[in-house]
């Protein structure tokens, strides 16, 4: 029981940093129908641009005790870097091509992942080493039920998240511009005329997704501490289970990435609880292709009809 | 009405008519070991051997991703499944044989080649026979992965690809550590013996047989397969899956059947080059053979000389293989330099350096006499 119940709560905090990220895959999917390979990239620079602000912040105040509000001055700041960096990527990358075929686009997308990779490479920016974060939500212990121990930090996190994604719920049902996504994604020549500005929309979407990949690579490190070097395949190796969370619950599906996300969590950690860690890998990407087969369009997809 | 039918050209004849390129082939093969090797210094013949399996790599990912139209994203891991299947069974079948691991190649094989030696030995046999048995291991699972993803198109076949790459990383790095003595090799059975690849470790001790002789061999006659598969129906059926996929099926191709076989075919090659790699003198095999660093720089050569163009793919693996040694200096800005080129030629020459054309064909060049005119194709040819 004891053992269930801690894999629960780790697979709902991993789970929920999975569907951070798996919504920018979908959101970016739903409209311009590719896989952003550099998401899992915006994530690494979400993690390392948290980690960099809050050892700045630290040094140059000079505090005696880490102010509670430091953490979210921090993400703050990793999402303001991110969204930039993800408008900047869509224009100039993403933009010149949006009339080319997919696989150029592809292409396209790995190149800038990389390139974002291997930028946070040179010494001047990351660098080669692992670093590790401040400690800047309080290291305590809020209930214990049995020998599980609730920590502060995992209820921070799950409680980030969570609100994120209830806030990015809201935002693409119930206002304009989510109504302009959704248009936008189910045709975007006919949201045009209808007077949507697709490119604005377009840009948005990225920015909203880069944001969201920043708070989920900021959970990241705070949840694990270190932070591994950009190029570290555990960093395209999170991307790729985060896109294959998105598949699961339904390519473009807002609600199915959240979905999605939480499933491959429960899957990855109670496979490595009771079965055997070492092929938690293993176990996802089992899991994509079965639904692949037999489900292509993911829990909450819809089929759609293939025109010619 | 007994007139004959004319033979459907199907895949065996396709790739079987005319043998005369083959001996070519073997000519070329024997000039590199015999009069090529021992007449330039090692690091160069390095170099050469590198940009040999890099082109077998390049070529057979052009089949898919370049004549098919497909993406496939884990070609490191069939060349890795080629790798350890080869590299196991000449080890376990010296050890058990000989009671020791090393090559007992002759002349043509190996980085050296001794004196006095005959130049082909049963060690050599035993050499080609771990290069195809790996290739048709590789092919196998290129089969396994190809028919059911295949239904998938480009992103998700991408995604599957990549993720095949990733779990055979992830079971290599589960086997058990190398078995050393030969007593030990002698007490497993058949079965134990392929667990027992070193695991995360890497697989050490494979006989050094790989040297040019067989790597351009081995260059030879992926080329030639190549070729014959562009120009051949089965090809042209590739090509038009590449160039659109429903006007392909109206026209009665069977496009998941041909799409398989490119996976099948490519597949093939890459478990040969990862045999061919993993007998080299100096490598160590290990799981991260198998993993999306190498697959990409396979996709690099593929997109650099065009997606199609199997002279763009073979120019594109030498320079990808050369370009860290005049990179040098700027080591750690070389990935940057290859991602910028990749994007750059995504926006610029979406069709790749080449596009499906061959570096001869005088129409690849005429992009550049007609921006400035008056250098006709040889002035471009030159640039």
């Amino acid at each position: 029981m004891d053992q269930f119940l801690q894999t629960l709560m780790g697979a709902l905090a991993i789970g929920s940093l999975y569907a951070l990220i798996a919504l920018g895959y979908t959101m970016v999917y739903g409209i311009l129908k590719f896989i952003n390979f550099a998401h899992s990239d915006v994530v690494v620079l979400g993690a390392w641009g948290s980690l960099v602000f809050a050892r700045w912040a630290e040094r140059t105040a000079g505090w005696s005790q880490t102010p509670w509000y430091l953490g979210g001055v921090v993400l703050i700041a990793a999402m303001v870097l991110c969204g930039t960096v993800g408008f900047l990527v869509e224009r100039l990358a993403y933009k010149p091509l949006r009339r080319a075929p997919r696989i150029n686009v592809l292409i396209t997308a790995i190149g800038v992942s990389l390139f974002l990779q291997n930028t946070g490479q040179l010494e001047a920016v990351f660098g080669t080493r692992p670093a590790s974060i401040p400690r800047l939500v309080g290291d305590r212990t809020i209930a214990q039920i049995g020998l599980v121990k609730i920590e502060m930090l995992d209820v921070v996190g799950l409680f980030t998240a969570l609100s994120f994604m209830l806030g990015l719920d809201w935002l693409v049902f119930r206002t304009k511009i989510g109504r302009a996504m959704r248009a936008v994604s189910f045709n975007p020549q006919t949201a045009g005329l209808m007077g949507v500005p697709v490119d604005r929309v377009i840009s948005f979407t990225f920015v909203l997704g880069s944001m969201l990949a920043a708070t989920g690579g900021f959970l990241w490190a705070l949840k694990y501490s270190q932070v591994n070097q950009p190029a570290d395949t555990g960093w395209t190796l999170l991307g790729l289970k985060a896109f294959v969370a998105a598949v699961v619950g339904g390519i473009g599906n807002v609600r199915g990435a959240m979905l999605g996300g939480l499933a491959i969590g429960l899957l990855e950690q109670f496979g490595s609880a009771y079965l055997s860690s070492s092929l938690s890998d293993v176990y996802v990407f089992s899991l994509l292709i079965v639904v692949l087969l037999f489900r292509p369009s993911g829990i909450l997809g819809s089929t759609a009809v293939e025109k010619v | 009405m007994s007139h004959e039918t004319p033979p459907t050209p199907g895949l065996v004849s396709s790739l079987v008519r005319g043998y005369m390129p083959f001996v070519v082939a073997v000519g070329v093969a024997i000039v590199m070991q015999v009069v090529v090797r021992p007449n330039v210094d090692p690091y160069p013949a390095k170099l050469l051997l590198d940009i040999g399996i890099n082109c077998i790599l390049a070529v057979s990912l052009t089949m898919v991703n370049g004549f098919t139209g497909q993406f496939s994203m884990g070609h490191a891991g069939f060349m890795a499944v080629g790798g350890y299947a080869s590299g196991a069974i000449t080890y376990y079948t010296s050890m058990r044989v000989w009671g020791a691991g090393e090559a007992r190649g002759g002349v043509l094989s190996g980085m050296l080649g001794g004196e006095g030696l005959p130049w082909l030995t049963v060690g050599d046999g035993l050499f080609l026979f771990s290069l195809i048995v790996g290739g048709v291991v590789a092919a196998g699972l290129g089969y396994l992965v190809g028919l059911p993803s295949l239904r998938l198109k480009g992103d998700y076949l991408a995604i599957v690809t990549l993720g095949f790459g990733e779990i055979v990383r992830v079971v290599i790095q589960q086997t058990s550590p190398v078995l050393t003595s030969a007593e030990e090799v002698r007490q497993a059975t058949i079965l134990q013996l392929p667990t027992h690849v070193g695991g995360s470790l890497g697989f050490s001790g494979i006989p050094y047989y790989t040297g040019l002789f067989w790597v351009y061999l081995g260059v030879c006659v992926t080329l030639i397969v190549a070729f014959r598969l562009k120009t051949s129906t089965f090809g042209r059926a590739f090509l038009s899956i590449r160039n659109d996929e429903i006007a392909a099926e109206a026209m009665g191709v069977n496009t998941t059947r041909y799409k398989v076989w490119a996976f099948v075919i490519a597949a093939f090659f890459a478990g040969i080059a990862g045999g061919l790699f993993s007998h080299t003198l100096g490598v160590g095999l290990s799981p991260e053979a198998a993993g999306f660093l190498r697959s990409f720089d396979v996709i690099i050569m593929v997109v650099l000389g065009g997606l199609g163009s199997i002279s763009g793919a073979v120019a594109a693996a030498i320079i990808v293989t050369l370009l860290p040694e005049w990179l040098r200096g700027v080591a750690e800005y070389r990935m940057i330099i290859y991602a910028l080129a990749l994007i750059l030629i995504m926006i610029f020459r979406p069709k790749g350096l080449f596009g499906v054309r061959e570096v001869w064909d005088r129409a690849t060049w005429a992009w550049l006499s007609r921006r400035k005119s008056g250098t006709g194709a040889r002035g471009g040819a030159r640039e």
